[in-house]
């Protein structure tokens, strides 16, 4: 399907598709940290494969990724991204690791960041494949420290034959006074939208 | 001196005293040719092996297949000499060790074969290469000199 075929109607089917799914998703780490979790808009943008990685500081800005492919109804990439003092603020409020800030991540650390990622985007497909009835399945997570344009660029590989754009759902959350700050990237796979719009009963034009 | 910048599934040439780079190349590799008479230099962000898998209008800077041949076509134009122009390749790692590696999750390792086949066919050798491993990079090419700069997050930086 193209992305032009797009009006204001779909958009906002698919903002609040990110706002139910990362809504789930910040309940859940609210409850992991005990601490509430603040949502901003949910950002559907159709953009060029180049700007990907603007949300978050750029191509070369070094970012803590979960990353899983979601299979089934409608396949696409799922990212849980994060700074890496927000990295180090959860493993510390979580686990009660405490690392210096110029300390790199061992095994373990990384292993325990691999699984709060796995339990957020978990409740975030959760969440809409209960809302809209769809077979979503999660690919296990892997975990990646990084260039946010390195890693992200996982994500456009598959929809890289149909384009050069791709169509990102990015939700921010934050805590408090944004020590803890990161974002739920949801990039669908351009041919699963028809469908994803027939489960919520969206007309196309 | 500018900085030539090329973006994700593009490419562009330069002359000295420019430099030309991309920034966080992840499976994707970065081919750079180099003319050291001319000083005529190009640089690739190829993010897929094969343009026979184009659905829809072909971006020929995304493709190994498409990439280089025209890369060598450009810098041609501009006054290089194709006998003399010689290729450096950074990129194609893999970013995330999966247990189950699909075939997209092995695409670092299919893109450099991709590029390393497409260089053969135009008959322009490889002089140095820093790819492969987990790692992103950005890479800058001085076209003064032909020396590649790679930076990693954790490796630091090198000259190839």
């Amino acid at each position: 399907m193209k992305f032009d075929q797009f009006g204001d109607f779909q958009l906002d089917v698919l903002r609040e598709v990110g706002n139910i799914g990362a809504g789930n998703a910040a309940t859940a780490l609210s409850r992991l940290i005990s601490k509430e979790i603040d949502m901003k808009v949910p950002q559907v943008k159709i953009i060029a494969f180049d700007e990907i990685a603007d949300s978050v500081g750029g191509n070369e800005s070094l970012v803590v990724c979960v990353f899983l492919q979601v299979k089934g109804d409608i396949p696409g990439n799922m990212f849980f991204i994060i700074s890496l003092s927000s990295a180090k603020k959860l493993l510390r409020e979580l686990m009660g690791i405490e690392t210096d800030d110029d300390e790199w991540f061992d095994e373990m650390e990384l292993s325990a960041l691999n699984e709060i990622g796995n339990i957020l985007t978990g409740s975030y497909l959760s969440s809409l494949a209960d809302f809209t009835r769809l077979n979503m399945q999660p690919s296990p997570p892997a975990v990646a420290i990084d260039m946010a344009g390195a890693i992200l660029s996982y994500g456009l590989l598959e929809i890289g034959h149909a384009g050069d754009f791709a169509l990102t759902i990015d939700t921010a959350f934050f805590e408090g006074n944004e020590e803890l700050e990161g974002h739920f990237f949801l990039l669908p796979d351009p041919a699963s939208l028809p469908q994803l719009f027939r489960a919520l009963g969206v007309p196309l034009e | 001196m500018n900085i030539v910048k090329v973006g994700m599934a593009d490419l562009n040439i330069t002359k000295s005293p420019n430099r030309i780079r991309t920034t966080g190349l992840g499976s994707c590799v970065g081919v750079v040719l180099f003319d050291s008479q001319s000083k005529i230099s190009g640089m690739a962000h190829v993010m897929l092996p094969d343009s026979s898998l184009s659905k829809g209008l072909l971006n020929v800077a995304k493709y190994a297949d498409t990439a280089i041949p025209k890369l060598i076509e450009d810098m041609e134009r501009a006054g290089a000499n194709a006998r003399r122009i010689v290729a450096k390749m950074a990129g194609g790692a893999q970013m995330f060790a999966f247990t189950s590696t699909s075939d997209t999750m092995r695409i670092g390792p299919r893109n450099v074969e991709a590029c390393r086949i497409a260089l053969q066919e135009a008959r322009i050798p490889i002089v140095a290469e820093d790819t492969g491993g987990n790692c992103g990079r950005t890479i800058e090419l001085d076209s003064c000199t032909g020396m590649l700069n790679i930076r990693t997050v954790n490796q630091g930086v090198k000259e190839i």
